[in-house]
C-alpha cells in the first residue's frame, strides 16, 4: 500500500459527468424510449467498486441532476437512484464475483426497480407513461453494461482511483 | 441470506464493522428518502422550488452546451461553406419574401392603428402591443415521456414561467422552468397541456388537450351537433390569461359525432411544427412598452 484515503474524486466526477452528457444526447424519436439508463449504470459501478465512497448521497444528487436535466419533477430521480444505489451496495459482494452476463441480468432487475419507483411517482402525479416502452431501458441498460464495466474498471485502474 | 453467508466465511472481526456501516448507510436512505418526498411534494403543489432547479440548471449548463456544441458547430459550418452559387440563390429568395412580407405588413399596420383606434373609442382595456424574443432549441432530449424542450433563453433575458412561446405557424408552448440561461418550454402537444381556443369561424369556445402525440391534440366536450367542421382554424381565446388572443393554433382534422355519447370526437393538427422547430418566438402580451409607436398618444395631443 503506497497511500491510504480516497484518491480519485476527479475521475468519478468525471464519469458521471459523461453520463449526464450520454443521457441527454438528442437521439431520433423511435430510439429515445431505449435510451440505457447511463447515469444509474455508472452510478451501479462505482457502488460495486467503491461501496464506501460512492453509495446513496451521490446516487441522490446524481438523480437530483437528472430531474433538473429532463425536466422531471425534482427529488423523482434522486429517491430512486438513491434507493438503486441502497441495493447495489447491499448486493455488491455477490455481484463482484459473478460473470458478466450474470452481473447483466442483475443490472437488468436494479435498473427495473429504480425504473418502478419513477413509474410509481409519475403514477401518483397523474401522469402514467401509458407505453411498455418505458421499461425497455432495464434491458438495454443490462445489454450495454459489460461495456460500461470494463471500460470505468480500465478507468480506475489507470487512475488508480481507491 | 446470501449476504449473512458471505459475512460468516470472512472473520468475526469485520462483521460489526460492516452491520454499522450498513444500518448507517440505511440511516442515510431514509433521510434521503423523506427529503426527495419533501422535494417532490413542495415541486408539485406549487413553484417553491424554482430557485433550487435554476441554480442546479446553471451548474449543468455546461454539460448541456457540450452536448448541443456539435450541433451548433455543425450548422456554423453548413453556413461558412455553403457555396456561391446556394448563397445568392437563397439570397434572391429571401428578397422576394420579404418584399411580399413587407406588403402585408404595410396592410396589416394600418389595420393594427384602426384597430388601436377603434378599442379607444370603445374604452377597451385590451392591449395590442407585444414584444417578442427569438430563441433556438438547445439540442438535448429531456424526460421521453413528455412533450418538452430546452432553449437558449432565461431569465436574463426577462423569461418568466408561463410565458407563451410561439413559432413561425402557430403557438408552440409555454415556459414551466427557468434558469438564469435556459428554460424548459411544455409543448401543447404534452399530455398535461390544455389551451382555450376558439373556432375563427364561428368564435365556437373550446379547449384543446395534448395527447402525447405532436401532430394530434384533442378538443373536449364539444356537443354533438355544435357548429365545427373539418378544416376549421382554432385560434387562441386569450381566456386563460396565458397566451394573447388571436394566435393560429391548429386546424381542425377530424369531426365524429357520436349519438351514444354525450360529446363528439373532435382531433386537431397544430400548426406549429412541434417536432422539428428549430427556432421559437418569446412573446411578452400586453407590453405597452413595445410594438408600433403609440398612435393613440398622439391623436390625444
Amino acid at each position: 500500500m503506497r497511500k491510504k484515503g480516497p484518491r480519485g474524486g476527479k475521475t468519478i466526477l468525471f464519469t458521471f459527468i459523461v453520463a449526464l452528457a450520454l443521457a441527454t444526447v438528442p437521439l431520433p424519436d423511435w430510439a429515445r424510449p431505449f435510451r440505457p439508463e447511463w447515469v444509474a449504470l455508472v452510478l451501479a459501478y462505482w457502488c460495486i467498486a467503491l461501496p464506501t465512497r460512492v453509495n446513496v448521497g451521490m446516487g441522490w444528487l446524481a438523480g437530483l441532476t437528472v430531474d433538473v436535466l429532463e425536466g422531471t419533477l425534482l427529488g423523482q430521480h434522486a429517491l430512486a437512484y438513491a434507493v438503486f444505489a441502497y441495493a447495489c451496495v447491499r448486493v455488491h459482494r455477490q455481484l463482484r464475483v459473478y460473470p458478466l452476463w450474470q452481473q447483466g441480468l442483475a443490472m437488468c432487475v436494479l435498473v427495473a426497480l429504480e425504473l418502478l419507483l419513477v413509474f410509481w411517482i409519475d403514477g401518483i402525479i397523474g401522469r402514467p407513461p401509458g407505453t411498455f416502452l418505458f421499461w425497455a431501458p432495464a434491458l438495454t441498460s443490462a445489454l450495454i453494461w459489460p461495456w460500461v464495466f470494463i471500460v470505468l474498471r480500465d478507468l480506475r485502474r489507470r487512475f488508480s482511483v481507491s | 441470506m446470501g449476504r449473512q453467508v458471505a459475512g460468516r466465511v470472512r472473520g468475526r472481526a469485520t462483521i460489526k464493522s460492516l452491520f454499522t456501516y450498513s444500518q448507517a448507510t440505511a440511516l442515510r436512505l431514509l433521510l434521503l428518502v423523506l427529503l426527495s418526498m419533501a422535494l417532490m411534494t413542495l415541486d408539485h403543489r406549487g413553484n417553491y422550488l424554482e430557485r433550487v432547479r435554476a441554480l442546479v440548471a446553471t451548474l449543468v449548463y455546461p454539460v448541456q452546451a457540450l452536448v448541443h456544441l456539435p450541433v451548433s458547430a455543425g450548422s456554423w459550418l453548413g453556413e461558412n461553406l455553403a457555396s456561391r452559387e446556394t448563397l445568392l440563390e437563397e439570397n434572391t429568395r429571401l428578397r422576394s419574401q420579404n418584399a411580399i412580407l413587407k406588403g402585408q405588413l404595410q396592410k396589416l399596420i394600418s389595420l393594427e392603428l384602426e384597430n388601436m383606434r377603434l378599442r379607444k373609442l370603445l374604452d377597451s382595456s385590451q392591449q395590442v402591443g407585444e414584444r417578442v424574443l427569438v430563441a433556438e432549441l438547445v439540442a438535448v432530449d429531456l424526460d421521453p415521456f413528455t412533450r418538452q424542450v430546452l432553449i437558449n433563453k432565461g431569465s436574463l433575458n426577462d423569461v418568466y414561467r408561463g410565458q407563451p412561446v410561439l413559432d413561425a405557424e402557430g403557438v408552440f408552448g409555454q415556459v414551466v422552468h427557468v434558469a438564469p440561461l435556459t428554460s424548459v418550454v411544455l409543448l401543447i402537444s404534452d399530455p398535461s397541456h390544455a389551451l382555450p381556443v376558439q373556432v375563427a369561424r364561428n368564435g365556437l369556445r373550446a379547449i384543446a388537450e395534448g395527447t402525447g402525440d405532436d401532430t394530434r391534440l384533442a378538443l373536449r366536450h364539444i356537443p354533438n351537433n355544435a357548429d365545427i367542421r373539418v378544416g376549421d382554424l382554432l385560434t387562441t381565446s386569450g381566456l386563460g390569461g396565458v397566451f394573447p388572443t388571436g394566435y393560429p393554433v391548429a386546424e381542425v382534422a377530424e369531426v365524429r359525432p357520436d349519438n351514444t355519447q354525450p360529446y363528439a370526437t373532435v382531433v386537431a393538427t397544430p400548426l406549429a411544427h412541434l417536432d422539428r422547430a428549430r427556432e421559437v418566438l418569446l412573446v411578452w402580451p400586453d407590453d405597452p412598452a413595445a410594438g408600433l409607436p403609440d398612435p393613440i398618444a398622439e391623436d390625444d395631443r
